[in-house]
């Protein structure tokens, strides 16, 4: 499973259980990030054991990928059987600031 | 006695003063600042769609133009942390803040979109100029009258429940990411268009310390 643009590319790799994400995302809207959030939906719904995502090559993020990253964690927490763990890098400013948005959507679940 | 005046001539000296609404920190005068950049677009000159990308390039050329008020060198690593992280917030809320231009902006009128970004010694300025859909209004402020009154990460764990339910609307979250990740403070300032007064114009203001 692989989506590839020139702006960003997002790889599953099932030996690792890791979504890579590398490069730029700022999709306008819930609908263009459709096929994304269906790659992660494919992935959770081989009800893994874990699932990382690895943002630590994810240079940007616009409002409506943290959405779509939240809604992913919030759908993944409801299902209860899998982990999921987010890789970001300290590198990458955005991270620090909006990642931890990530572990507070959890407590919705909680 | 003033029944000579038609009800016309009333409805548009009540334009003419022009109601302005401020909400939040708004202050289009803050001093000690020569410099600045203005970016300037017209909406009507191709579909959104492929406009898009420009926020995202227009957002990173702030940062990068930015970034040359920031002289870092090598050996100074907390200076060019600091750089690196200055150009990510500006590149972030210029993002999201055109995002959000473009999305809300009222195609029919003609008005153009505008960002300025303002160099102070403490701190950036964003302001961001677009025109509205009338019918949209009344929703946006209340929603800023929530961003400023309640309590924001509540808030924002609301907006994610509901757009768990809502795939159609937007996420909600750029303003709200802009005031709790980044610590800005947000203003607003609707006005009728100068050019047109049955248009109806916002200004956004975000200041970011530095």
């Amino acid at each position: 499973m692989e989506i590839k643009t020139d702006d960003y590319s997002v790889a599953y790799e099932p030996a690792t259980q890791t979504v890579n994400f590398c490069g730029s995302l700022r999709l306008s809207g819930a609908e263009e990030y459709a096929d994304i959030t269906q790659l992660l939906n494919q992935v959770a719904d081989q009800a893994p054991e874990n699932i990382n995502l690895d943002l630590q090559n994810l240079e940007f993020l616009n409002s409506s990928g943290i959405n779509m990253f939240s809604k992913f964690v919030i759908k993944v927490r409801q299902q209860g059987n899998t982990g999921i763990k987010i890789q970001g890098s300290k590198k990458i400013p955005w991270q620090g600031k909006s990642l931890k948005t990530f572990n507070d959507s959890c407590l919705v679940c909680s | 006695m003033n029944d000579g005046l038609p009800l016309e001539n009333e409805r548009q000296m009540q334009e003419e003063i022009g109601q302005v609404q401020i909400f939040g920190d708004f202050n289009e005068e803050v001093p000690g600042s020569e410099e600045y950049l203005v970016i300037g677009f017209s909406p009507g000159s191709m579909p959104l769609k492929q406009r898009w990308r420009n926020n995202g390039l227009s957002a990173d050329f702030l940062a990068e133009y930015l970034a040359t008020f920031f002289p870092g060198n090598e050996e100074d690593t907390i200076k060019a942390d600091k750089t690196i992280e200055v150009k990510s917030a500006v590149s972030y809320v210029a993002n999201e803040l055109l995002e959000n231009a473009m999305k809300f902006n009222d195609e029919t009128s003609q008005q153009p979109i505008s960002i300025k970004l303002e160099m102070h010694n403490d701190r950036l300025i964003f302001f961001v100029k677009n025109s509205l859909k009338p019918k949209t209004i009344a929703k946006f402020q209340s929603y800023i009258q929530e961003l400023l009154t309640g309590d924001r990460d509540e808030l924002y764990i609301r907006q994610l429940e509901h757009n768990v339910q809502d795939e159609n609307s937007g996420s909600g979250l750029g303003l709200l990411s802009i005031m709790n990740d980044y610590l800005a403070t947000v203003g607003w300032k609707f006005e009728a268009s100068s050019k047109n007064p049955e248009i109806m114009t916002v200004t956004t203001m975000v200041q970011l310390d530095l």
